[in-house]
């Protein structure tokens, strides 16, 4: 196991990460901006060490710093966490020629999960099935609109380097796609580098359900079963829980098997998650694969009770995985909810001060958070504050403790999404398990409407 | 006149007029960027853009004049 490892990350994943490397014996050493010098990250670490000013061109993604930090303090490996270079084939491969270990896949199997259009690719031909369309890239719109019509409306135009919803748009006729085509594409190609674009078939109302995967260097590798991830706004995923309302044994072993056959068809090490969509006859498609630890892992860990970060530790440092798939247990339900810094109606961002902060306790009540009362919350990151994973002995007890959770957290000083989030849980398609991704549109909307900034 | 102001802390990503344009109320001026959204600003006036007061890539705190309509 190493001794040292730097964490390439902020905020409460930076927290996260900590912990576990402590419970482990392994030093820290943490790295921040500028406009991060107070946070409860620096104080943790056993080292820190500033990166760079506020914006995170010139600092949490300021690669060569970063390895050089990693060299002065002696780190023998890095974990990026997720976001910022948790991604970035470039970053790894930099890591493995100074000798210093990534957290994660190789940088080939970072870059090849990073183009959608070659993942789409690489998943077909193992045998996984992807959502109708095609798996090259467009050389124009007419191409666009050929391809579409042949595909049949709706359909998705997606970016392949995209993410966050950026560079993605649903279009109905070709008149909409003909109007969305240049716009992506730009959209696409400035903040990713690359403007590739790809037409995906519309699945109509799907859910999105992922399944963990862990893969060791000797060829083990096992599922951590699923978790459903329908509640967004933004395209982004509000609430997760673990396990699927949806799933039944049967589709939850068939996601779960052919998961595990991507992963080692592409040779994949590590932590990584597949995304499916899965569709109101349980068929179910290839989104695409995230090649780090996910905002949303605690879900798994509480119901299998697998420190995930550890086996990611495990892994990186050459030990083979300790147990088999059959030894993985799934024990009651989770759910995790994102506590964002955002107005709750029109999702706009809310930085500010927290002038007040006061938390839910019970046993049953997990906080990942890195910001208390006095914290300032900047506008230079993602707006996630903290998550609040609960747990219950089913589905229903798990919502019931989380309302009441919700409840009882308190943030002044900035706007939460707390009250949107009580909306969910206490809605009752939530409670019989109708979640798909057009949840926050079909019954929040009244409240989401468009208000002019 | 009329000034436009940021809704909240960012940075400036786009300014979408320049001065002498005809704005309309309502219309998009200026697009932030905060905790990586894009937020547009609207005018809540029409009239002639008569004076841009930042650049792309500045950063704003919330109330700062970012244009002037007249």
């Amino acid at each position: 196991m190493f001794s040292k490892v730097l964490i390439a990350n902020r905020g409460e994943i930076a927290l996260r990460i900590i912990r576990t490397c402590q419970k482990l014996g392994i030093q820290t050493v943490a790295i921040y901006s500028e406009a991060d010098a107070d946070s409860l990250h620096v104080k943790q670490a056993d080292e820190a060490y500033v990166v760079g000013k506020a914006r995170v061109n010139e600092s949490y993604l300021n690669i060569e710093k970063i390895i050089s930090i990693a060299k002065e303090t002696k780190a023998e490996a890095i974990h990026p966490g997720y976001g910022l270079l948790s991604e970035n084939a470039t970053f790894a491969r930099r890591c493995e020629e100074e000798g210093i270990v990534f957290i994660g896949p190789k940088p080939d199997v970072i870059a090849k999960m990073g183009s959608k259009i070659e993942a789409r690719q690489t998943m077909a031909e193992a045998g996984v099935p992807i959502v109708p369309g095609i798996s090259f890239p467009l050389a124009d719109v007419d191409e666009a609109a050929n391809v579409a019509s042949e595909i049949g409306y709706p359909v998705m135009l997606k970016a392949s380097a995209g993410g966050g919803g950026i560079g993605m748009q649903l279009v109905h006729d070709e008149e909409q796609l003909r109007k969305a085509f240049e716009g992506n594409k730009s959209r696409a190609a400035s903040f990713f580098g690359d403007g590739a674009m790809y037409v995906e078939k519309y699945i109509d109302n799907p859910r999105h359900i992922e399944i963990q995967l862990l893969a060791d260097a000797y060829g083990n590798c096992v599922y951590l079963w699923e978790r459903e991830c329908s509640i967004q706004r933004r395209h982004q995923k509000v609430v997760e829980e673990a396990p699927s309302p949806f799933l039944d044994e049967e589709t939850r072993r068939e996601m779960g098997e052919a998961a595990v056959r991507a992963a080692k068809h592409i040779g994949y090490t590590n932590a990584g998650t597949i995304e499916f969509l899965v569709d109101e006859q349980k068929n179910f498609y290839f989104l695409e694969m995230n090649t780090r630890l996910q905002v949303e892992h605690p879900v798994t860990e509480e119901i299998t009770g697998i420190d995930i970060v550890e086996q990611q530790l495990r892994i990186a440092s050459g030990e083979p995985l300790s147990f088999t798939q059959t030894e993985v247990k799934r024990e009651g339900h989770a759910i995790e909810v994102r506590i964002y810094a955002e107005d709750p109606n029109t999702f706009f961002p809310s930085p500010g001060t927290i002038t007040s902060l006061q938390l839910p306790r019970g046993k049953h009540i997990r906080h990942e958070i890195a910001v208390q009362s006095g914290s300032v919350v900047t506008p230079f990151y993602d707006p996630m504050i903290a998550k609040c994973i609960v747990k219950g002995g089913d589905r229903q007890m798990a919502i019931a403790n989380m309302i009441t959770a919700l409840h009882e957290y308190k943030v002044e000083g900035i706007k939460t999404n707390i009250p949107m989030l009580i909306d969910v849980l206490t809605h009752e398609a939530f409670q019989q398990g109708h979640t798909t991704t057009n949840f926050v549109n079909m019954y929040l909307s009244k409240k989401g409407g468009k208000t002019h900034a | 006149m009329h000034e436009v102001v940021a809704l909240m802390a960012g940075n400036v990503w786009k300014i979408v007029v320049q001065v002498g344009d005809v704005v309309e109320e309502g219309q998009d001026v200026v697009i932030l960027e905060s905790m990586k959204m894009e937020i547009p600003i609207t005018t809540e006036a029409g009239g002639v853009v008569k004076a841009i007061r930042v650049q792309e890539g500045d950063f704003v705190n919330e109330g700062d004049v970012l244009l002037e309509i007249e």
